[in-house]
């Protein structure tokens, strides 16, 4: 069965030129970024390092299932981890899978989770800088997230500014565990220079605030932490919903990156129904919670949902939209999404198109 | 189905692994304690190279925080999203029913049998004196 499930993939794949809109570059070490720091901060780094707020400072505070949380087979044979080599990265995937577009987002490391803010928004700019340089300038089928310092709403909107008008840049990264639930006031600076901007801010999965990332605590495990991030988003999408941010920013776009979708519908039916309850307590919102996620929230399709009863994919993203779905897939991570392989049902040539390139163009404004 | 020679014994010792490439297809030759098995190289669940995956053994538990390891070596593991196989019969742990990888026959040969044919071995010298794997395709 799983065979025949193959070929039917097979079949389907067209030419299509598709647009991913999530690709993890790498710096080859901490020392890549020196080029792109003032020598104050280069100081900085080589003296104290990076320092965020989670445990451990040279690892992740829960280990990942695989070694640089990567796909086995994606170590470049020039050396270095996994997403640092562009000819490696060109062979194995853009070219491989023709990819017309596609969006950085780079995790590592983390500006916006450094303890000195000064350092942290050298490292976004430094970062900004390292990806023209040596991805969006050589390779333009790469386009760039502007990383910011999200904890500092000033420097962030400087740094957007600084960038947005670069055509190498698309949108805007914030990893999704902030300080305080996103929709709160101190972000609002950042939303309206997004909206000024035109461009849409990509929350993605990830992050460090220091908090333990369950609301039941810290996890055991990898697969706890690994669906906390599914988890992660809700709350953050119901602060933009409840804060105002969607009714105040009515042209702002926010693109959900690697925390899942499944839970979206419910999340929406979960909040109309407290709408019609509680509203009183959040006048601002004035639609149902559900009309500004349909609204303004795109989500990304990786990790790609696999029901038991494969065609119960298709109920839930009629739920969500077939206009607001977006392709990505994650490369070079472990739980990467193949374009060809990953939806287990066949998807009309309409749904196909928007799904892997459309949907994403008219988001990030492409071509 | 072709026969292929694909290897000689002693070049798969037990634990070991040889990937070939016959008739355009990719296929992981694995040795499981001396008794030969084929699988192809590519996952069932999004076709990432599954045969250049982890050998591990099979952790099994009857009770939170007691473990067993069995069966080393006769699992493998998909070097993306990590599901694991069983080497000898290609099914996946968590779904038998529907995910399963193809398996091919494997035999162990004499060369002194293969010299005469009609076996395939383009590419493979074949002497009288080793034992072969051979691979039905």
């Amino acid at each position: 069965m799983s065979e025949q499930v193959l070929e039917r993939a097979r079949e389907s794949e067209t030419r299509l030129g598709i647009v991913d809109c999530d690709i993890h570059p790498m710096l080859r070490s901490e020392k890549a970024l020196l080029p792109y720091l003032s020598q104050r901060w280069r100081e900085e780094l080589t003296t104290n390092g990076l320092r965020t707020r989670n445990p451990f400072v040279a690892s992740f505070a829960v280990p990942k299932a695989t070694p640089a949380l990567s796909r086995r087979d994606s170590w470049p044979p020039s050396g270095g981890p996994p997403g640092s080599d562009l000819d490696f990265m060109r062979a194995q995937y853009l070219d491989a899978y023709g990819i017309e577009t596609g969006i950085l987002q780079v995790l590592i490391p983390s500006g916006k989770d450094q303890r000195n803010p000064g350092f942290g928004a050298a490292v976004c700019a430094a970062l900004n800088d390292w990806q023209v340089a040596e991805w969006t300038a050589p390779e333009p089928r790469l386009k760039a997230s502007i990383i910011i310092p999200a904890e500092d709403e000033e420097a962030s909107v400087a740094e957007i500014a600084r960038c947005a008008g670069r055509k190498d840049f698309v949108s805007i990264f914030i990893s999704a565990r902030t300080t305080e639930p996103l929709g709160r006031r101190r972000y609002w600076p950042i939303f309206a220079e997004a909206e000024r901007q035109g461009m849409p801010i990509g929350i993605h999965t990830g992050g460090s605030n220091g908090i333990a990332k369950t609301p039941s605590g810290w996890p055991s495990f990898y697969f706890e932490d690994h669906f906390g991030d599914a988890l992660a988003m809700q709350p953050l999408l119901t602060s933009l919903v409840l804060e105002g941010v969607f009714e105040t920013f009515p042209a702002l776009k926010v693109v959900m990156i690697e925390g899942g979708f499944g839970w979206a519908p419910a999340l929406g039916w979960r909040l109309d129904q407290h709408w019609a309850r509680m509203r009183r307590e959040v006048p601002h919102v004035k639609h149902p919670p559900s009309h500004y996620i349909r609204r303004q929230v795109w989500f990304a399709t990786q990790p790609i949902e696999e029901p038991a009863e494969r065609r119960d994919l298709r109920t839930l993203i009629d739920w969500i939209g077939w206009d607001r779905m977006v392709f990505a897939s994650d490369y070079p991570h472990w739980d990467m999404d193949d374009p060809r392989l990953a939806f287990k049902i066949a998807l009309g040539e309409a749904e196909t198109r928007a799904v892997f390139r459309d949907n994403a163009r008219a988001a990030y404004r492409l071509a | 189905m072709t026969r292929h020679v694909v290897a000689s014994v002693g070049e798969i010792p037990p634990g070991g692994r040889k990937l070939v490439s016959v008739g355009g297809r990719s296929i992981g030759v694995f040795n499981v304690g001396g008794a030969f098995y084929a699988l192809l190289n590519r996952c069932p669940h999004q076709g990432g190279s599954l045969c250049l995956g982890e050998r591990v053994g099979l952790v099994l538990s009857d009770e939170p925080g007691v473990y067993r390891y069995t069966r080393p070596g006769e699992m493998l593991r998909c070097p993306w999203h990590g599901w694991e196989f069983d080497i000898r019969t290609g099914q996946s742990w968590c779904d038998p029913r529907r995910t399963r990888v193809r398996t091919y026959p494997v035999s162990v040969e004499p060369g002194e049998a293969l010299v005469k044919g009609p076996y395939q071995a383009e590419t493979f010298p074949v002497t009288v004196e080793a034992d072969y794997v051979v691979l039905e395709v």
